[in-house]
C-alpha cells in the first residue's frame, strides 16, 4: 500500500492525454487507431485502480475485461477498414479521406 | 286447406308475379304474361273457393271467415293485420276475381301479342304498326307488339295485389295500404305511354286528385284510431263502439264523431271513385291502355272507393234513427245524386268512345253513392257488382272496337283518322260481330234494359229504395240520370255499330283476336245473369222464381237485417220508361247523324265538361304555380332563405379574409418563414466551415464541446 491511488490516476490521465493527442494530431489512420487503444488502456488502469482501492465490488475488474474484449474487436474491425480504404484509395492519411464534407 | 289460410294467400300470387316479372322474366314476353295470368288465375281460384264456401255457410253474416295476427306494437296493444271475408267482401271478391282474370287475358290480345315488332316503335309510346310482306310480295301495315309488354303485366299484377289486399283486409290500415298501392299503380299505368305528354299529365292529375281524397281518408283513419283505439272492422262495428262514436260530439258542423269519421272516409271515396268535385281525373285517365281503363274504372279502383264507403256504412248510419237523414248521409246522397246527373249530361256530348264510358262510370258510381247516402245498402252493393261486370265489359268492348279501328287505320294508311272518335266509326256490327253483340249486352245492361239485364235489376232497386223511403229529390234526379244513361248509351251504340261506315278505316275494321273476344263473352254472361240473383220477391210474375239470394246474403253483413221493400209499381214504371225511352230517343236521334257537326246536342258547355278543368286550373293550379314560383321560390327561397344564408356566408368569408390578411399572412406565416429561412441561411453559411469531411476536426470539435459542457456543469451545478 505504499503507492497511493492518485499516482495511478495521474498515470491513467497522462496516458489518456497522450492517446487523445495521438488521435487528434496524427495524420496516419493506423496511428489514430493506436491512440484510441492508448485511451482505452488508460481507462482500464483507472478501472482496475478503483477496484484495488475500492470497497470490494468486483465490477471494476469485470468492466476492464469487457473493455479488453471490445478493444480487441475494435482493432480488428478498424484495421480491416483501414486496409479496405487503402485498397480503394491508396492512402491511409485521414485528411485525404474527406468524402463526408458538405 | 282452411278458408282462412286460403284468404291469406289470395292477394299473394299477383305480388309474386310482379316481382318475378320485374326481376327475372321481363326479357321474355311469353313468360311474363304466363306468370301474370297464372297468378291471376290462382287468385281467381282462391277467390272462387272462398266465395262458394262462404255461400255454403248458413247465416254467413254472423259466422264470417276471420283471422288476424299482431303486426305493429303500439304500447300495450297491437295493431293487427288480418283477413276478413264477410258477405260484402265475399261478393266483392267474386266480381273482382272474375274481372281481373278477364282483363289479364284480354291484355294479351290488346297489347298485340304474337304480332311482329314495330318498324320504329319506342318504349313509352303506343305501337305504331309494322310492315310485313305476304307471299305475293305485297307490303301491309299490321299492328305491332307493345314494346313494354312485360312491364305492363308487372304493373297490372301489382294493381291486382292492391285490390285483393283491400278486399280481404279486416282493418282500415291494411285496406288503406291496398288503396294506396292501387293509387300508385293507376299513376304508373295511366302514364304507361309516358312518351305522350297528355298521358304524363293525366297520370299526375289522377295521382294528385286522388291524393286529396286520400289525405282526408288518412285523417279519418287517425281520428278513428284516436277515438276508438282500434282499426279493425269487427271491433269498430260493434253496437257499443258505434253508439259511443255516435254520441261523441265534435266541434265541426255539429257532427258526431261517427258522422265526422264517416265524412272524412267518404272524401277518400270521392277521390278514388271520381265523384264530384274530384271527378276530373277519371276522363283523362283514358290516356292509359284500355285494359287499364277497364281495371281502374270497373273492376278495381273506383269500385274500391265505393266498397270502402259501403264498408263504412254502419259507421255512417250510426246516428241514423230512421227519421230524416243525418248530415253526413245527406252530403253523401247529394254528392252521389248530383254526380250521377252531372256526369251523365257531359257523357252525352263526348265523341271519344272511351270518354263516354268514363263519364258514364262517374255517373253510375254516383248512383251507388246516392243509394248509400239514403241507406239503401243492398242496392248499392248490387249495383256495384253488376256495374263492375257490365262496365268492364263495355271498356274491354270499346278497346276491341278501337283495336279493330286501328287495324283499319293501318290498312288504309290514313293516320288522320282518330280510331277512338265515334263519328269515324259506324256499321261495325258486320265487321266485328262478337264485339258488337257483347257491347250491345253491356250497353243494354248499363241502360237498364228491362228484365233481361243485370243493370235493370240493380238500378231499379236503387230507384225503388229512394222512392220507398220518400227521398223524392234523389229519386227524380236519379231517374233523369238513368234516362240520360240510356240515351247516351244508345247514341254510342248507334254511332259505333249501326248505319254505314263513315270512314275507310271503319270499312276495313276487323274482329279482334280470341284472347280479346273471349273475356267479352264471359263478362257478358255476368252482365245478364248476375241480375237474376237480386230479383225482389214481390216483383210481378218473376219475383220468387229465383230467391232474392243477394238480399239475404249481403244483408247479413249488417247487424240489423235490412227490411224487404214493399213492391210499388211507380218506381218500376219509372225505370221502365226511362230505360226504354232513353234507348229509343238515342236511336231516333242518332240513326241518321253523319258527322259531329250534325250532332245537335254538342253544347259547348257540355263539350267542355262544364269548364271544371278550367275552373280548377284557375282556382287551384294557377295559384299553386304562382305560389311556388313567385312566393315560395322567388320570395321565400331566393330572397329570405338564400338571402340570409348568403349574408351569413358573406360575413364569415369577410372575417376569414381579414384574419388571413392581417394575422395569418404577416404573423403566423412570417414567424414560420423566419425560422425556416433563418435555419436555411445559417446552414448555408456554416456548412462549408464545419462540415469539411476531416475526421479529426470533428473529434476536436466534440472534445471542445465536451470540455465546455463539463466546465459548465462543474461550475454551474456542483
Amino acid at each position: 500500500m505504499s503507492i497511493p491511488l492518485s499516482w495511478y490516476l495521474i498515470l491513467s490521465a497522462a496516458l489518456f492525454s497522450i492517446g487523445l493527442f495521438g488521435v487528434l494530431a496524427r495524420k496516419n489512420a493506423v496511428a489514430i487507431l493506436l491512440g484510441i487503444e492508448l485511451m482505452l488502456n488508460a481507462v482500464n488502469i483507472n478501472l482496475v485502480a478503483f477496484w484495488r482501492y475500492g470497497t470490494g465490488s468486483i465490477a471494476g475488474q469485470v468492466f476492464a475485461i469487457i473493455v479488453f474484449a471490445v478493444a480487441a474487436a475494435e482493432v480488428a474491425v478498424g484495421l480491416a477498414l483501414i486496409i479496405s480504404v487503402y485498397r480503394r484509395r491508396s492512402t491511409v492519411i485521414a485528411d485525404d479521406l474527406d468524402l463526408l464534407k458538405w | 286447406m282452411s278458408s282462412e289460410s286460403i284468404i291469406w294467400l289470395i292477394p299473394l300470387p299477383p305480388l309474386l308475379a310482379f316481382f318475378l316479372i320485374v326481376l327475372f322474366t321481363n326479357k321474355s314476353k311469353v313468360l311474363s304474361h304466363s306468370v301474370a295470368i297464372g297468378a291471376a288465375a290462382l287468385s281467381w281460384l282462391g277467390g272462387m273457393v272462398v266465395f262458394f264456401r262462404a255461400v255454403g255457410v248458413e247465416h254467413f253474416g254472423k259466422e264470417v271467415f276471420h283471422s288476424s295476427i299482431n303486426w305493429i306494437p303500439t304500447g300495450d296493444t297491437w295493431l293487427k293485420i288480418g283477413v276478413l271475408i264477410d258477405p260484402l267482401s265475399a261478393v266483392t271478391l267474386f266480381f273482382v276475381a272474375w274481372t281481373v282474370l278477364m282483363i289479364f287475358i284480354y291484355s294479351v290480345g290488346y297489347q298485340n301479342f304474337g304480332q311482329p315488332k314495330g318498324d320504329h316503335d319506342q318504349p313509352g309510346l303506343p305501337p305504331h304498326g309494322a310492315t310485313v310482306e305476304d307471299e305475293h310480295g305485297h307490303k301491309h301495315m299490321v299492328p305491332s307488339i307493345e314494346p313494354m309488354y312485360s312491364r305492363f303485366f308487372a304493373f297490372i299484377g301489382l294493381f291486382a295485389f292492391g285490390m285483393y289486399t283491400l278486399v280481404v283486409s279486416d282493418n282500415l290500415l291494411t285496406m288503406f295500404v291496398g288503396w294506396e298501392i292501387m293509387g300508385l299503380c293507376s299513376y304508373l299505368l295511366i302514364g304507361f305511354w309516358y312518351g305522350k305528354p297528355s298521358a304524363r299529365n293525366a297520370a299526375i292529375k289522377a295521382f294528385m286528385t286522388t291524393r286529396i281524397g286520400d289525405v282526408f281518408m288518412l285523417l279519418g283513419i287517425s281520428f278513428m284510431y284516436w277515438a276508438t283505439g282500434t282499426l279493425s272492422f269487427q271491433e269498430i262495428f260493434t253496437e257499443h263502439t258505434l253508439s259511443v262514436l255516435a254520441s261523441t260530439a265534435t266541434p265541426i258542423f255539429g257532427l258526431s264523431a261517427a258522422g265526422l269519421i264517416g265524412l272524412l272516409l267518404f272524401i277518400g271515396t270521392v277521390g278514388k271513385s271520381a265523384q264530384w268535385p274530384l271527378h276530373i281525373w277519371l276522363p283523362d285517365a283514358m290516356e292509359g291502355p284500355t285494359p287499364v281503363s277497364a281495371m281502374i274504372h270497373a273492376a278495381t279502383m273506383v269500385s274500391a272507393g265505393v266498397y270502402a264507403a259501403i264498408r263504412m256504412f254502419p259507421l255512417i248510419t250510426a246516428d241514423f234513427t230512421g227519421h230524416g237523414l243525418t248530415t253526413t248521409m245527406s252530403i253523401i246522397a247529394f254528392t252521389g245524386a248530383f254526380t250521377a246527373i252531372f256526369a251523365a249530361t257531359i257523357a252525352v256530348a263526348q265523341n271519344d268512345i272511351k270518354r263516354v264510358l268514363a263519364y258514364s262510370t262517374i255517373s253510375q258510381l254516383g248512383f251507388m253513392i246516392a243509394a248509400l247516402g239514403i241507406g239503401a245498402y243492398v242496392a248499392a252493393i248490387f249495383h256495384l257488382i253488376t256495374h263492375a261486370f257490365f262496365k268492364a265489359l263495355l271498356f274491354l268492348g270499346s278497346g276491341s272496337v278501337i283495336h279493330g279501328m286501328e287495324h283499319g287505320v293501318l290498312h288504309t294508311g290514313d293516320h288522320s283518322v282518330d280510331p277512338q272518335d265515334m263519328f269515324n266509326m259506324g256499321g261495325l256490327r258486320k265487321k266485328m260481330p262478337i264485339t258488337f253483340w257483347t257491347f250491345l249486352i253491356g250497353g243494354l245492361a248499363l241502360s237498364g234494359f228491362p228484365v233481361l239485364t243485370a243493370g235493370f235489376w240493380s238500378k231499379d232497386e236503387i230507384l225503388a229504395d229512394a222512392f220507398a223511403h220518400g227521398h223524392m229529390a234523389v229519386f227524380i234526379t236519379l231517374a233523369v240520370a238513368a234516362f240520360l244513361t240510356a240515351f247516351y248509351t244508345m247514341r254510342q251504340i248507334t254511332l259505333t255499330f249501326f248505319g254505314n261506315p263513315r270512314t275507310k278505316s271503319a270499312e276495313h275494321a276487323q274482329e279482334t283476336h280470341w284472347t280479346m273476344t273471349m273475356p267479352l263473352v264471359i263478362l257478358s254472361v255476368f252482365a245478364i245473369g248476375f241480375g237474376w240473383f237480386g230479383i225482389p220477391e214481390e216483383f210481378p210474375l218473376l219475383g220468387g222464381l229465383i230467391p232474392n239470394w243477394l238480399h239475404e246474403f249481403v244483408g247479413g253483413t249488417l247487424a240489423e237485417h235490412p227490411e224487404v221493400l214493399e213492391f210499388n209499381i211507380l218506381p218500376l214504371l219509372t225505370s221502365l220508361t226511362v230505360a226504354l225511352g232513353g234507348l229509343l230517343t238515342g236511336w231516333l236521334v242518332y240513326r241518321n247523324v253523319k258527322s259531329a257537326e250534325e250532332d245537335k246536342l254538342q253544347f259547348k258547355v257540355l263539350k267542355n265538361k262544364y269548364y271544371f278543368d278550367e275552373i280548377y286550373d284557375f282556382l287551384f293550379v294557377k295559384p299553386a304555380y304562382w305560389f311556388s314560383e313567385t312566393f315560395a321560390y322567388k320570395f321565400l327561397d331566393q330572397t329570405i332563405i338564400d338571402g340570409f344564408l348568403n349574408r351569413v356566408g358573406g360575413v364569415a368569408a369577410g372575417i376569414g379574409h381579414s384574419f388571413r390578411q392581417y394575422f395569418d399572412a404577416p404573423v403566423v406565416n412570417g414567424f414560420g418563414d423566419l425560422v425556416g429561412e433563418g435555419a436555411k441561411k445559417i446552414g448555408k453559411i456554416m456548412a462549408p466551415i464545419i462540415q469539411r469531411g476531416r475526421i479529426q476536426y470533428y473529434m476536436l470539435a466534440s472534445l471542445v464541446v465536451a470540455i465546455i459542457v463539463a466546465v459548465l456543469y462543474y461550475f454551474l451545478l456542483v
